[in-house]
């Protein structure tokens, strides 16, 4: 598609004698309606994103608990913070977090997405992409309410279960390991549809011929996906990755309604010290500089992954 | 290539249809169970509430922890409040993202290109980082605790933007030109030839919308001190601290009532919803 008529939007530079009659009256219509339609968006990303980034990095060299002036600290919010044991380990807690819960919510998903891709009956297909998809719609805070009752140690229908196969009560919520793997657990019960609708979508976008020239040579099973399938689904990947990594950092809901960060500080995150120190404790310098930190990470860790990505990750 | 191991991987692995059927099956039953076990128990009378084996179908159905939570909490004033707080904030970004998607796609401006590279930086900040200032912004306006304050910030949409922007750029551009031709300026032609074709995509962004402002319950928590504000996650998280005493049944009946726009939604918004989603991991 050459657009040969490219000009006729810009009769200035295409027509002189149009714009000798009307020098450039289209444009400054079209840039006038251009500044209207941003106007909203760009106004309120600058002031309720772009203005409180900044917001927060200068909020983070004070301190502050809203009543009193603030004062200036420099770095002593940060410098207290390297030697705050739970704000390391709501770091830690939010590492260990955000791998067990993205390496499960991808694996899962993918499995998923490729059965499902497998022949079956159309209706039966819709059936079960609905089924995954579901958790999806409902609110995090509500389901891990719901939660709490099924993982409780001692009339939760989960222990009942596992106790059908013999396994002893597990204290789901009480114990350490068992806390983090419950957050992980619910979380992942809800998220991976997202995940799983993107490589739906990614398995959809694959050219059939690609499978059947596969075929034609010899691939079948796990090799025709490992050979075949990742390879062109990585762009898919890398996606579900990125978003998955940056949601699962954010964790919150699920933590502060099942656990509230216990036993201890064993699941308490990142985004839980945030909302701990700033609106419980006002201590708002120091929530703030957790918050640039969290960012910094973020940001990091997407910066490393894209960097990983241009070895993994291949174009049509 | 032909090593002996690929022959004995092809019969191990290759799933006939049932296998991969039943295995879906179970993985389905394992994602629905939480929410059937849900309403059932939400059915069941208070003693009944921790019965093991969980009965699926109540033995003694009643609805007296449906009484329960509007007597407990102010059901009505919620689902006001969130319905209020959803609906305007899906219609807003509906319209600023549906104008600055048409924008970004359609018409030719300085500073293009390091605009729509700001507002895509946006959809990486993560809302904990900003929430502190927002907060003290929301303040000095007089709009913390008032349910303004979580409607205008959630108005500008970095993805609802982008997906607008793709939207746009997937309609031909001869229908512009040929109403141009006719005479039709920039406005007339976004408000005549593109905006009505836009719809499906606007209510890609309305249902994504609606779908996480529903279930918002971080911002609410922050903003929002004063139980008349409260949204319906918020009450249900208080329903739950309530009952010291009480039976489970209670707070699942506000757990199933606070579902049913949500499922609603899905039923109705499911395919919006999946291409919302969908989209983002194929179009780039």
């Amino acid at each position: 598609m050459t657009d040969t008529r490219i000009p006729a939007v810009r009769p200035r530079a295409a027509d002189p004698a149009v714009a000798a009659v009307r020098p450039g009256a289209r444009e400054r219509g079209t840039r006038l309606l251009a500044a209207l339609f941003l106007a909203p968006t760009v106004v309120g990303i600058v002031v309720f994103t772009v203005v409180p980034i900044i917001g927060s990095v200068v909020l983070s060299l004070f301190h502050w608990n809203v009543i009193d002036a603030p004062v200036f600290a420099g770095t002593a919010n940060y410098r207290e913070l390297a030697g705050d044991a739970t704000v390391l380990v709501s770091f830690r807690n939010t590492l260990v977090f955000m791998v067990f819960a993205v390496a499960a919510q991808l694996l899962i998903a993918l499995a998923l997405a490729l059965t499902l891709n497998g022949r079956m009956p159309a209706w039966l297909r819709s059936v079960f992409r609905s089924a995954f998809f579901f958790p999806l719609v409902l609110s995090a805070a509500s389901i891990s309410v719901v939660m709490k009752y099924l993982f409780n140690q001692d009339f939760g229908v989960v222990n009942w279960l596992i106790g059908l196969f013999g396994t002893a009560p597990v204290p789901w919520l009480t114990s350490e390991h068992g806390a983090m793997a419950t957050v992980v657990i619910v979380y992942v019960w809800q998220q991976f549809g997202f995940s799983f609708l993107l490589f739906v979508g990614g398995l959809n976008n694959i050219p059939k011929e690609i499978h059947e020239a596969a075929a034609l040579d010899g691939a079948t099973g796990p090799r025709k996906h490992l050979a075949v399938t990742l390879p062109l689904l990585s762009p898919t990947l890398l996606v579900a990755s990125v978003v998955g990594i940056i949601n699962a950092l954010q964790v919150f809901e699920q933590p502060y309604v099942l656990t509230d960060g216990g036993p201890g500080d064993s699941t308490r995150t990142v985004v839980m010290v945030i909302y701990e120190r700033a609106f419980e404790q006002l201590r708002f310098g120091e929530a703030s500089a957790v918050g640039v930190l969290l960012f910094v990470l973020i940001m990091a860790v997407t910066a490393v992954q894209f960097r990983l990505s241009r070895r993994f990750v291949h174009y049509q | 290539m032909s090593r002996p191991t690929l022959s004995l991987s092809r019969a191990r692995y290759t799933l006939g249809p049932w296998a991969r059927i039943a295995g879906l099956t179970v993985c389905a039953l394992l994602t629905l169970g939480p929410v059937v076990w849900t309403v059932s128990t939400s059915l069941r009378t208070p003693a009944d509430s921790f019965d093991l084996p969980p009965q699926i179908i109540p033995a003694h159905p009643s609805s007296a922890a449906y009484h329960g939570v509007f007597e407990q909490i102010d059901v009505w004033l919620l689902a006001l409040n969130s319905t209020l707080v959803t609906a305007l904030i899906a219609l807003g970004q509906m319209i600023t993202a549906g104008l600055a998607g048409y924008a970004f796609a359609r018409l030719d401006f300085r500073f293009k290109k390091p605009l729509f590279g700001l507002v895509l930086a946006t959809m990486m900040v993560p809302l904990q980082v900003t929430i502190v200032p927002v907060f003290l912004v929301l303040k000095t306006t007089g709009l913390t605790d008032t349910l303004l304050g979580l409607i205008v910030p959630a108005f500008p949409t970095a993805f609802g933007t982008f997906l607008m922007r793709q939207y746009f750029l997937g309609m031909p551009k001869d229908l512009g030109e040929a109403a141009m031709l006719d005479g039709a300026g920039p406005w007339r032609i976004f408000r005549s030839v593109y905006a009505p074709l836009a719809r499906p995509g606007l209510a890609i962004v309305g249902v994504l919308a609606f779908n996480y402002h529903w279930n918002e319950f971080f911002r609410p928590l922050i903003l929002e001190t004063s139980g008349q504000n409260y949204t319906l996650p918020l009450g249900l998280v208080s329903l739950q601290g309530n009952l010291g005493t009480g039976s489970i049944s209670v707070v699942l009946a506000g757990v199933v009532l606070s579902m049913i726009p949500a499922v609603a939604v899905f039923v109705v918004g499911q395919r919006p919803l999946r291409e919302g989603i969908t989209s983002a991991g194929v179009n780039r």
